[in-house]
């Protein structure tokens, strides 16, 4: 094998004339890309192999933060604060050769917001996109959108020729059977151009040596998705593979002691929690069923009080998590140090609690919990379950995969839940919109609970419109404010993510999980 | 003879039909496709129209008679994860998982025929000890332990062989071959032996079983006494007659390891239809699960048939009265 990949990269020496030290990553991780076309998928493993290819407007780095990538500027247009220019960067091409220009970006971003596109939901505010001169673009939303270009950072850019020449300016269409070139063939203006892509198996890229950025170290990139952990753990021992993404938490301590592996550990932009039923009306799943135990606040504390997040922490996750006393990662505007804060596990006095609410002798009721989604999800509601039944409230456990998990939340017939919850666009807002408003209309699509607030709906409301951002700040603190007084979810922790690789690469965690092989440094 | 066998094909379609028909009334409750296909920022209405547009709202036999009237004209639809039509990716995982079960099938067939012999004909033997013990490791061990093990042992710890994959495939005439490079045929080793293991043992206590019955039977005393050699009669004589209970096992067992193979090929990042399958169960890729569950109906049909036709082969009794003139 080694031998075999010595004379490939030889021979791709002989053949493209690349620089001396062509260096070959051998990346695995437990799934492939699902599909090669940048817009038809919202899907993380997908934008991360894209983002090699393709580009972006913006970008996000390690530390979360946006960064210039295609656009080199973006502000808000003078006098009027619902429009958006973007400056393009000048002297940019695609793998074909095709200059890229202001005609491109408004056909990608017409393309993200189609209807078959699952990019769409992202760019639902905005009213047109136009081209002022090649290298300048305006976005014109709905209304004022302070925060649009965070929504920007997985929306590639497509050569519009190409696109059409290749009759790809419609998104796949699943329920009609046509076959979308797009879907495994690719024209982007990335750091990388694909060479070879066998689906679920192997796919090759070489750098691109006219790419407007820094040569990166890395030249060749070999993908291959391992989809059992114990086996892309071995590929890596063996040292069949480079650099393995997805590493299971039980095999963190292991590796690292290993001589030649290094491991890489950074938070993840996912909080995960457990939610409720918050209404009177009585639980279906619950003994008692005259009115549901969990709308008395007393006993929301008692549960809060249950919870050892350190001990889920060492016990569950091997000491691979950040205990979080708010549904929000550290990363989110509106993340402070206070809020965080979670208080210490105290039974007798969540037993004192539940006697004053009446509960002296506990409830039942049926936990909901995915067993393949989230890192040791069912673990960690099973070690729930023996926290809250030490203040009597007997939870069964019902554990199911996420594609039937997650329908219970949407519909919500669930009332008692695990879920996680990534912010793409590093905003409070993103997380009010879906967790905590009213559930109506486009707002509150997971959040089964019940709560429905009304002062707090027209302010999360009032966030999306908001320009001017030291208010909106004050307004997302007071909209915490409430929402941990009122407990409407019992957050854990945030997911910690780990990479491991052969000691000589470097590869820094991405907070979306999303990393750079174009970062990439090598030691020798 | 051809009466037989048409009468056969005809009887694989209705159990096909009953196949995929079971299949859609079991999909409903596998989850929800949708979830898998949209990012959680997908609006709740944006989901409702998707699935309207899919289809997924009908009932199950609505959803049944597009999928059987689409599949008469060979269209399987398009996969909802990897949104490439169904029978292209079935196709192209056919032949690495076609590759793995005959290999495995072959090892399992001589391997198992030759031990059950041995222990047979010297069932005092040391070797026949230990051939025994081990065989009982091979039907009770889960076959994922096996594969990890196998991975840890020859790829980890020894790095004689690759761990995972197919190694180097070259493309003859469309299909997608391994056994050509040295490569693809490392990778073959490890996966093949996993996958054979409960067979091989399957087939060695079925000929063992057999033979000790056979060789304590008149026709082989009576063979000794003319003095015939032994291989004569272990070979010639007893073997013969234990093979039509080991040729349906060998049959029916070559459909369940293309069938089952879902779990080596999964363990070993073997890029086969069995792998597809699983990754499509979790994502409740409807199109490509019907499609998978009427091809191995049709591959358990089939196998079936030829198991049948072996017999009159192997059997002469059989062929009395097959409507010969």
């Amino acid at each position: 094998m080694r031998k075999l990949l010595l004379t490939a990269s030889m021979l791709a020496i002989a053949a493209s004339a690349l620089p001396a030290s062509a260096e070959t990553l051998r990346w695995a991780r437990g799934a492939d890309a699902l599909t090669l076309d940048p817009h038809s998928q919202n899907e993380g493993t997908t934008h991360t192999f894209a983002h090699h290819i393709y580009e972006t407007l913006v970008d996000r780095d390690t530390e979360g933060t946006l960064t210039p990538r295609l656009a080199t500027e973006w502000a808000l247009k003078d006098g009027d604060d619902t429009t958006w220019v973007f400056t393009l960067r000048e002297g940019v091409t695609f793998h074909d050769g095709a200059e890229f220009t202001a005609e491109d970006v408004v056909f990608s971003l017409d393309r993200a917001r189609s209807e078959r596109s699952n990019m769409r939901q992202l760019h639902a505010d905005v009213e047109s996109v136009t081209a002022v001169d090649d290298y300048t673009v305006e976005v014109k939303m709905n209304g004022p959108s302070p925060l649009y270009p965070n929504n920007l950072t997985n929306t590639f850019m497509m050569d519009k020729t190409w696109s059409e020449e290749n009759d790809v300016v419609e998104v796949q269409d699943y329920a009609g059977g046509e076959d979308n070139y797009a879907v495994r063939n690719t024209n982007g203006t990335g750091p990388y151009k694909l060479v070879s892509r066998e689906v679920g198996v192997r796919s090759v890229l070489e750098v691109n040596a006219d790419h407007w950025g820094d040569a990166p170290a890395v030249t060749e990139i070999i993908y291959t998705p391992i989809a059992d952990p114990a086996t892309r753990i071995a590929a890596l021992l063996s040292g069949e593979v480079d650099f393995v993404q997805d590493v299971p938490v039980q095999d963190i301590g292991r590796l690292s002691e290993t001589d030649g592996i290094s491991v890489t550990n950074g938070p993840e932009n996912r909080i995960i929690y457990f939610g409720y039923k918050m209404s009177e009306e009585p639980l279906t799943s619950s003994d008692v069923t005259d009115v549901n135990p969990i709308s008395n606040p007393l006993v929301r504390e008692a549960m809060a009080l249950a919870v050892d997040r350190d001990a889920i922490k060492e016990v569950v996750m091997r000491g691979n998590s950040l205990p979080a006393g708010v549904a929000m990662p550290p990363f989110v505007n509106g993340w402070t140090e206070e809020l965080d804060a979670y208080p210490a596990p105290d039974i007798e006095r969540a037993r004192e609690l539940m006697a004053e609410a009446g509960y002296e002798n506990g409830f039942t009721i049926t936990l909901d919990t995915p067993n393949n989604r989230y890192v040791n999800d069912e673990a960690i509601s099973q070690a729930v379950v023996g926290m809250l039944g030490q203040i009597g409230i007997r939870a069964t456990l019902a554990s199911r995969p996420v594609a039937q998990h997650s329908p219970l939340i949407t519909s919500g017939e669930t009332e008692f839940y695990l879920l996680g919850w990534g912010v793409p666009t590093f905003d409070s807002a993103y997380i009010f919109n879906d967790l905590i408003h009213t559930k109506e209309g486009n707002y509150g699509a997971y959040n089964p609970s019940g709560y429905s607030n009304t002062e707090l709906d027209e302010k999360i409301q009032s966030l999306g419109t908001q320009t001017d951002l030291e208010a909106r700040d004050a307004t997302i603190a007071e909209i915490w404010a409430q929402v941990q007084e009122d407990r409407v979810l019992l957050p854990i922790h945030n997911q910690l993510l780990s990479y491991a690789m052969q000691s000589k690469f470097n590869v820094e965690v991405h907070p979306e999980n999303q990393p750079s092989m174009a970062d990439v440094t090598i030691s020798e | 003879m051809t009466a037989f066998v048409i009468r056969r094909l005809l009887q694989s379609i209705i159990v096909m039909l009953a196949v995929s028909l079971v299949a859609f009334v079991v999909f409903r409750y596998v989850g929800d496709p949708i979830e898998s296909m949209v990012g959680q920022d997908m609006r709740l209405a944006d989901r409702e129209a998707m699935r309207d547009r899919l289809g997924l709202n009908d009932p199950f036999y609505v959803q049944f008679a597009t999928f059987v009237g689409n599949a008469v004209q060979g269209n399987f639809g398009i996969s909802y994860r990897l949104q490439e039509p169904v029978t292209r990716l079935i196709m192209e995982r056919l032949p690495a998982t076609i590759e793995l079960a005959v290999a495995s099938a072959l090892i399992a067939l001589i391997f198992g025929v030759f031990f059950g012999v041995y222990t047979a004909l010297k069932p005092k033997s040391p070797i026949t000890a230990t051939v025994m013990t081990l065989s009982l490791a091979g039907v009770s061990l889960p076959t994922f332990l096996i594969g990890i093990g196998l991975i840890y042992i020859f790829a980890v710890e020894l790095g004689w062989l690759p761990s995972f994959g197919r190694g180097t495939t070259v493309m003859v005439g469309g299909w997608r071959t391994g056994l050509l490079t040295e490569s693809g045929l490392r990778s073959l080793i490890l996966p093949a032996i996993t996958l054979s293991l409960f067979q091989l043992t399957l087939i060695m206590r079925l000929v063992r079983a057999e033979m000790l019955e056979v060789l304590r039977a008149d026709y082989i005393r009576f063979a000794r006494a003319r003095g015939l050699t032994d291989r004569a009669i272990n070979f010639g004589h007893a073997l013969k007659n234990t093979l039509v209970p080991v040729i349906t096992i060998t049959g029916l067992q070559l459909g369940s390891v293309i069938a089952f193979a879902i779990v080596t090929e999964t363990v070993f990042q073997w890029p086969g239809v069995g792998s597809l399958f699983i990754q499509s169960v979790q994502v409740v890729d409807v199109p490509v699960m019907a499609a998978y569950l009427m091809f191995i109906a049709f591959v358990f049909v089939v196998i079936n048939l030829i198991v049948d036709i072996l017999y009159y082969t192997v059997d002469p009794r059989l062929r009395v009265g097959t409507g010969k003139r």
